[in-house]
């Protein structure tokens, strides 16, 4: 996928003023918010704040001996059938699919829904070799037949109105008119029932990996993802390194928070927990299952002072809350993951000098960490990603300027006065509107006026009113 | 991060942090401030050489630049027994980024820590320091509220209901709802002139939600985000407008009947 990031002023303004995609981000995210406020704190406050700080103490003890952790469940994935692959960047993590893909004799591919094959991008090298390839969640469907990326990490395809996935549905696949949504659900139904039948090879993510005992699990709401995972011949996951858990107790933890959080379920209509291909006597279930460990760059982070936000369990809660995201959508960060969790794992993907303007995109006004099922202090990894882009030289010259002499200025008490001064004096010059940089502030708002007398000159009077009194 | 414990204030000299946007724009605000403490008969200064907490400079990168401005505000309130501001997020650049960001520094690392352990918002500061909740208030007018919780105040600091609290013991005072009180109005410093368009796209949001709320004036605790409303609101033509919380708490004083007394 394009590297759009640095795009990030131009693409949002693009978004501001489609009115359609407003109405449904508008929507859905705070359908979101309100569904995870209730799911979350169904059993009070002090409940929905523990479970989140277990979650996060289970994702954060994971980081923490991590590599022990993805040698346990490649030991035990592979006692339990499993064939494990390591996968250090997108090449080869698709190389690796698509020697699957031969050794097998794969024509049709259905896919779950999968964040870390977006990050690869996968459908692109399996449509270029000529493999056919079917997403099969339905939000994924959609945005596949209109040849968009999800713009949203649980619903992707949270930036369109229901009439324009009606208009979709009756341009490609010649749907007959409806406005009903449950006919439209039907339709679709139908089309990815014979996908299922007919494909031989199922691709899907991972939310977690229990180490302790090689146990792949999956959580949705469609069952698409059960259907991939048992009914084609040959079952892939692309999985992120950082998805490992110790044990069964934290996922049982993880398991809790992750639908709360992203779709405010108690717990998702399915759950899945693979342990393996079909043994002898089972009724279904794949002949072989592979397990592609990705690294693409996670290593790396994990070396920093953002290895923190491995702690990400991909629910999208951050998105819904983001005042920034509600405005713009996800399509207008310019990669594959939007939302303040996208503005912090963007440019360590991808560089910061790619996406400058990502860690800018933020009034830093907290409800990302404070919806985070596992804690992630994104508004600190923004500030701190911003200071980076000025120790990397990446700043505007004229930012630089600026804030040297707003310092050099601050320094000294006398020369903050006179700044005060200045600026009353100036306002009387040019008036309400604020010079450049500054006057994209007064393009949307009225500055108000400086005050005849700052407070310091108040407070002396004062003091010497009363001196004399 | 955790915020520094804090010891009681009671009995103590409160050093007045004016902020720099309060000092230049809203200078009255800040004599509400003072004037509030000294009806409550708390001894009020104001260190002079006070400029600005450092937080353009911090929150855009610039750490040497903050550091240099914060070193100031250091020096300023070196001799300060409390300090007490009324604008959260530089409250919240004091108590919250002052001790990491001085951690490598021994010249100025134990300052540093004690401004953060020193520091109260005024509305935290009556309440939780000094434990009071009712300020024997009274408006001239009856007068219907709603709050917007400005967000370094109510995420960082925690200030959570001192503010109402206060507001809603003030006879005449009716407090209401403002939907979404508690989402950013999209100021954020400067990303609301870096990423203008978006930070417009907020405030239009919040904009919408104050024309929709029926109370009369939307009460907040931090003036940029103030300075971000109302700019917002005079420029689409509401009448509405928001104050800051100190002014209403200082209105109340002229309300006040002989004999209601604090002390």
């Amino acid at each position: 996928m394009e590297i759009q990031s640095n795009n990030f002023v131009s693409l949002s303004a693009i978004a501001i003023r489609n009115s359609e995609m407003q109405k449904a981000v508008s929507k859905g995210t705070r359908n979101g918010y309100d569904k995870r406020l209730a799911a979350m704190f169904a059993y009070g406050e002090e409940h929905g704040e523990a479970m989140r700080q277990q979650a996060a103490e289970a994702k954060r003890r994971a980081l923490r001996q991590l590599p022990e952790l993805l040698e346990m469940a490649e030991a035990n994935m592979q006692a339990n059938g499993i064939h494990v692959l390591w996968a250090l960047d997108a090449d080869e993590a698709n190389r690796q699919v698509m020697d699957i893909i031969k050794r097998h004799e794969v024509k049709r591919v259905a896919k779950g829904k999968s964040m870390a094959t977006e990050e690869i991008g996968l459908n692109h090298v399996l449509e270029t070799n000529g493999i056919d390839v079917v997403e099969t969640d339905l939000g994924e469907y959609i945005i596949q037949l209109n040849h968009e990326p999800p713009s949203h990490i649980v619903a992707p395809v949270i930036h369109k109105t229901k009439e324009e996935i009606r208009d979709i549905f009756i341009e490609k696949l010649n749907m007959p008119p409806t406005d009903d949504a449950a006919e439209m659900v039907a339709f679709a139904r139908k089309k990815l029932r014979d996908i299922f039948l007919s494909a031989d090879l199922g691709v899907s993510g991972g939310n977690f990996i229990i180490a302790e005992t090689g146990t792949l699990c999956l959580v949705e709401n469609e069952a698409n993802g059960r259907m991939c995972t048992t009914m084609p011949r040959v079952h892939v996951a692309v999985v992120g390194i950082e998805k490992m858990v110790e044990n069964f107790e934290d996922y049982a933890t993880l398991t809790q928070v992750l639908p709360r959080s992203s779709t405010g379920q108690h717990m998702t209509v399915y759950t899945s927990m693979i342990n393996g291909p079909k043994r002898p006597g089972d009724a279904d279930g794949p002949e072989h299952v592979y397990v592609i460990l990705l690294d693409n760059g996670r290593s790396d982070i994990y070396a920093t002072k953002y290895a923190e936000a491995l702690a990400c369990i991909r629910c999208g809660a951050c998105q819904n809350a983001c005042p920034v995201y509600r405005s713009t959508g996800g399509h207008a960060y310019g990669w594959v993951y939007g939302g303040p969790i996208g503005a912090v794992l963007t440019p360590l993907f991808v560089g910061l000098d790619k996406a400058k303007p990502l860690p800018q995109a933020s009034s830093l006004c907290g409800s990302c960490k404070q919806v985070c099922p596992v804690d992630i202090d994104l508004p600190r990894m923004l500030l701190d990603l911003r200071h980076d882009t000025i120790q990397q030289g990446l700043g505007d010259t004229l930012w630089n300027l600026g804030i040297k002499s707003w310092a050099w200025g601050n320094s000294s008490p006398r020369l903050f006065e006179m700044g005060g001064m200045a600026a009353r004096l100036g306002q009387g010059v040019i008036g309400q509107n604020l010079p450049a940089p500054l006057g994209e502030w007064t393009k949307f708002r009225d500055f108000p006026s400086f005050a005849p007398k700052s407070f310091r000159q108040l407070w002396r009077e004062r003091q010497k009113a009363q001196a004399q009194s | 991060m955790v915020l520094p414990e804090r010891e009681s204030p009671v009995g103590k000299k409160v050093s007045f942090f004016v902020t720099c946007i309060m000092d230049m724009i809203y200078p009255d605000t800040g004599m509400s401030v003072v004037e509030i403490l000294e009806y409550l008969g708390v001894v009020v200064d104001f260190p002079e050489t006070q400029t600005c907490c450092g937080q353009p400079g911090f929150n855009s990168g610039y750490r040497d630049e903050a550091k240099q401005v914060a070193t100031q505000f250091l020096r300023a309130f070196k001799d300060a027994e409390v300090i007490v501001t009324a604008s959260g997020s530089c409250g919240a650049m004091v108590r919250h980024e002052y001790p990491a960001l001085f951690a490598d520094d021994p010249q100025w690392s134990a300052a540093a820590n004690r401004a953060a352990a020193i520091t109260w918002d005024l509305t935290e500061f009556i309440v939780d320091g000094l434990g009071i909740t009712d300020l024997k208030l009274r408006l001239p007018q009856p007068k219907t509220f709603a709050f917007h919780d400005a967000c370094h105040g109510l995420r960082l600091l925690k200030l959570g209901g001192a503010a109402r609290t206060l507001v809603n013991h003030i006879e005449n005072a009716t407090v209401m709802e403002l939907k979404d009180c508690d989402v950013c109005c999209g100021f954020g410093g400067l990303f609301s002139v870096k990423m203008a368009e978006v930070s417009n796209a907020m405030l239009t949001k919040k904009i919408e939600q104050i024309n929709a709320c029926p109370a009369e004036t939307i009460i907040t605790g931090d003036v940029s985000c103030l300075t971000q409303m109302n700019g917002g609101l005079s420029r689409q033509k509401s009448a509405k407008r928001v104050v800051h919380v100190a002014d209403v708490l200082a209105e109340g004083l002229k309300g006040k009947r002989d004999g209601d007394s604090i002390k």
